[in-house]
């Protein structure tokens, strides 16, 4: 069952990585392939489980602030940055399409 | 401070080894990733705090796959790691070098993965302790492959606070070291709630020594048997059967039992810890922190190239795998299944425990060690769906689990046999496990001084590139 390349298009999008090369798209094929085992199993009526802790309750703390103020530290690993803001390249602008890029036109 | 009898802790003054997935403060933390090359922390995991109040001396960060995605230790930026066995008498005994140029360095095994650099640091004797992490099998592999105990604990006991995620539902800190005693120790000092992880109980945690004698009589061990899989070695196989003969000729009783969606672990775990990674890996952007691309056009491209050039394959291909799982039209048929079959993996472990057995006693790894030149022959992800077989499990079910040195291989290198346990029960896991490690009365490594070899033969030539 091929993975349609608008589908591959569109992970590359949503994951802002890429494929690469054809080896990136057949290790895909494959992750997709090897999941399908998954639904040999009998899974009627069965609630997903999210955390092994699920029977728990979570520990809320009172809503104080306790720490933080730690600017000048959490600016210190960032590259670009003025004042106390990151600074980031224009955004709105989508990837350039498919087409444009070589990524995997040999492949679907 | 220990002259006058005022140390911090138990280990004031005690080197240990931190995987470099631990966030240390002021000291760069990579996860062997170009994506966070140069990254300086600035805070501490909250274990490494509260190593380091007990006066511990932090020898170094130990090396791991990117990410702690990987099975061997080999696909971290900073090159694989050699498992210290390698160099030991034992192994060299059993693998003589026919010629001058076949020396050590073509048959050098690897330590297992993904807390490699922790397992041989403490293999080594270069510490007393190490963090790893656990996620699939993450401590428990490299344990057995290199000769160390194990400890996986109960997810929830230990603060995940600092430690960089890969699959939030299912890591855990790793703890090794060269006793189970030695792992008590350190747990003692780890456990317990941290109000900055709100996935760590409540419970007080109590902090205990292991019993001098050890009466195994009143217990029960369950051998899963769908733990016999395909591809597990003669020798391995030998082992275990052995181990279980120990405990039945030492009074305790030693069942069959069935954990029946076994074989969709993996799977299962597959797509969970690939969708969590999805989600995971979308913080590294190149804005905040870690490597930052050189392109201006955009915001989404400068994101793509930052995490083209910093992210290897192995990361790349999970982060894919996983949007896959998570789009919209897959998301009821893959994560959501997956996470039916999870619930199905954990009530079998509820079902044995339930029943009347208290540990499950299996083995850790397939077989021992591979020569590094067979493994890296093998994808990444086909290496750990088959390493990670026997130990993902418990991580599907967040449930203790140990790895402890049981006996040499053939070739000289170790092998390890896993005890499973039942949640927040790491008293009892390690009181068997530390009575099995009397019996079995594991050898010490034997090594050798090793030759100074030129830097360029440790050179890690990345040649499969496809990885």
């Amino acid at each position: 069952e091929q993975v349609p390349a608008a589908v591959l298009e569109h992970l590359e999008r949503l994951a802002l990585v890429d494929f690469r090369d054809a080896e990136g798209v057949r290790r895909l094929r494959e992750a997709v392939r090897f999941a399908e085992r998954l639904h040999d199993v009998d899974t009627e009526g069965l609630e997903p489980m999210d955390s092994v802790l699920e029977d728990r309750c979570l520990y809320l703390r009172e809503d104080d602030v306790t720490e933080g103020n730690c600017t000048k530290e959490l600016l210190k690993n960032a590259r670009e940055k003025i004042e106390e803001y990151f600074v980031a390249p224009p955004g709105n602008i989508p990837l350039p399409k498919l087409e444009e890029r070589e990524t995997f036109e040999q492949q679907s | 401070r220990l002259h006058p009898g005022q140390p911090l802790g138990v280990l004031d003054g005690i080197p240990v080894a931190v995987k470099d997935n631990f966030n240390t403060a002021g000291i760069e933390t990579t996860c062997a990733s170009n994506m966070l090359k140069g990254y300086i922390p600035p805070y501490n995991a909250t274990v490494v705090q509260k190593l380091l109040d007990q006066g511990a001396v932090l020898l170094g960060k130990t090396n791991l796959d990117e990410f702690a995605m990987g099975s061997g230790t080999t696909d971290g930026v900073f090159g694989p790691v050699r498992n210290p066995w390698s160099y030991s008498r034992q192994y060299k005994e059993k693998n003589p070098s026919k010629s001058h140029s076949e020396n050590e360095d073509s048959k050098w095994v690897i330590t297992g993965g993904s807390s490699g650099g922790s397992a041989a640091a403490v293999s080594s004797f270069t510490c007393f302790a190490a963090l790893g992490s656990d996620t699939g099998g993450s401590t428990r592999n490299p344990a057995a492959h290199c000769g160390v105990v194990g400890l996986k604990p109960t997810y929830g006991l230990i603060s995940r606070h600092g430690l960089i995620p890969l699959v939030n539902s299912m890591d855990v800190p790793g703890i090794l070291t060269r006793h189970v005693d030695d792992a008590a120790i350190v747990l003692g000092l780890l456990a317990g709630h941290d109000p900055k992880d709100s996935t760590t109980i409540q419970d007080t945690f109590k902090p205990f020594e292991l019993p001098h004698s050890i009466d195994i009589r009143k217990l029960c061990i369950g051998i899963p048997k769908e733990y016999h899989v395909p591809g597990l070695s003669s020798e391995v196989q030998a082992l275990w059967s052995k181990a279980a003969d120990l405990f039945k000729d030492a009074g305790a009783k030693v069942i069959e039992v069935s954990l029946p969606h076994t074989p969709y672990s993996i799977v299962c775990y597959h797509v969970l810890c690939t969708a969590e990674v999805a989600s995971n890996m979308a913080r590294f952007d190149g804005l905040e922190y870690g490597h930052r691309a050189d392109m201006k056009q955009s915001t989404e491209s400068m994101y793509a190239a930052t995490r083209r050039e910093g992210f290897n394959d192995v990361v790349r291909g999970r982060i894919l795998s996983g949007n896959y799982f998570l789009l919209k039209e897959n998301y009821e048929n893959y994560f959501v299944k997956a996470q039916k079959v999870r619930r199905l993996i954990a009530n079998d472990f509820v079902k044995v425990f339930g029943s009347g057995v208290d540990i499950l006693l299996t083995p850790t790894t397939l077989s021992d060690a591979a020569p590094y030149m067979e493994f890296i022959k093998e994808d990444n992800r086909t290496r750990s769906a088959q390493d990670d077989i026997l130990t993902q499990a418990a991580n599907m079910a967040g449930l203790p689990a140990v790895s402890v040195p049981a006996a040499l291989s053939k070739r000289g290198l170790p092998l390890g046999l896993q005890f499973i346990g039942r949640s927040f029960q790491e008293k009892q896991l390690l009181t068997v496990a530390k009575w099995f490690e009397n019996q079995a009365k594991f050898p010490v490594i034997h090594l050798e001084d090793m030759k100074r070899h030129d830097c360029s033969d440790f050179q890690h030539q990345k040649s499969v590139s496809s990885l």
